[in-house]
């Protein structure tokens, strides 16, 4: 899925500056507000969605090659995280969407997560 | 590569927020020196969940990565509380770290476990009140 059908089918509002990046595709996705756990599974060109807003959200994303952080419930990341997402190229964005209700989104529209390689 | 090539960082422990900053410079050094991306991801969560234990267990700590021909090894020194059980802090879900750290996304009782999960050799050498140093490897030949 391309991260810019992602963004509309999220109803998305683009935090980050580079919209050459949506042009991106995403393979998978993992939601969780627990970074050890997002960490615990390896999976390519993937999209994070969470309800956790610092800066460890970004970094976790950075070190899983993760291509795009959704915040959901509107959560809105600080200049900060978003000036560290842009350093590392993934694309920021928040939906006003609950964590569940964005997953079913994704899922029933063909996000649905592949076998993990590790 | 004809010497190792060694990186050293400072974890400062009392800024949660910067955790992690010295995993982050690794992952593009290592990108930098032509490293496969398998084996980055890899070195780098395995000194990203370190660094986070360093700040939330031992108030910060040292970091050294060591590159070679053959391996990259990653050197965490802390001169923490140690650890009491080290059998026990190895299973999935076991954690002490305060509600606190819980609420910022850690604290799951993954740190360990993780990092052994993605290095081919791990070692605790820990002493209560005096420290601990947990020298990871990745094989990348």
């Amino acid at each position: 899925m391309k991260i810019r059908e992602l963004k509309e089918l999220l109803s998305a509002e683009l935090m980050t500056d580079d919209t050459t990046l949506l042009d991106g595709e995403v393979f998978n996705a993992c939601c969780s507000d627990m970074m050890s756990d997002v960490l615990a599974f390896v999976k390519d060109q993937g999209v994070l969605l969470t309800g956790l807003v610092n800066e460890q959200v970004v970094r976790t994303a950075s070190m899983m090659d993760m291509v795009c952080i959704v915040f959901v419930r509107d959560k809105t990341p600080t200049p900060d995280m978003i000036r560290l997402a842009e350093d590392c190229d993934i694309v920021v964005m928040k939906s006003a969407y609950r964590a569940y209700e964005a997953c079913g989104k994704l899922y029933t529209s063909g996000l649905v997560a592949r076998e993990h390689h590790n | 590569m004809a010497e190792n090539i060694v990186f050293h960082f400072d974890v400062d422990g009392e800024d949660f927020s910067s955790a992690g900053g010295a995993s982050v410079t690794v992952k593009k050094k290592l990108r930098q020196l032509g490293i496969a991306p398998e084996y980055i991801r890899r070195v780098s969560i395995a000194m990203y969940e370190g660094e986070i234990n360093m700040v939330i267990h031992a108030n910060g700590g040292s970091a050294d990565v060591i590159v070679s021909d053959d391996e990259i090894k990653i050197v965490l020194t802390d001169t923490g509380p140690g650890i009491p059980d080290v059998s026990l802090a190895m299973q999935e879900g076991y954690s002490t770290a305060r509600d606190s750290i819980r609420s910022l996304g850690f604290g799951a009782g993954m740190g360990l476990p993780n990092m052994k999960k993605y290095t081919d050799t791990m070692e605790i050498d820990t002493e209560l009140g005096r420290g601990t140093t947990i020298t990871m490897t990745v094989k990348i030949a």
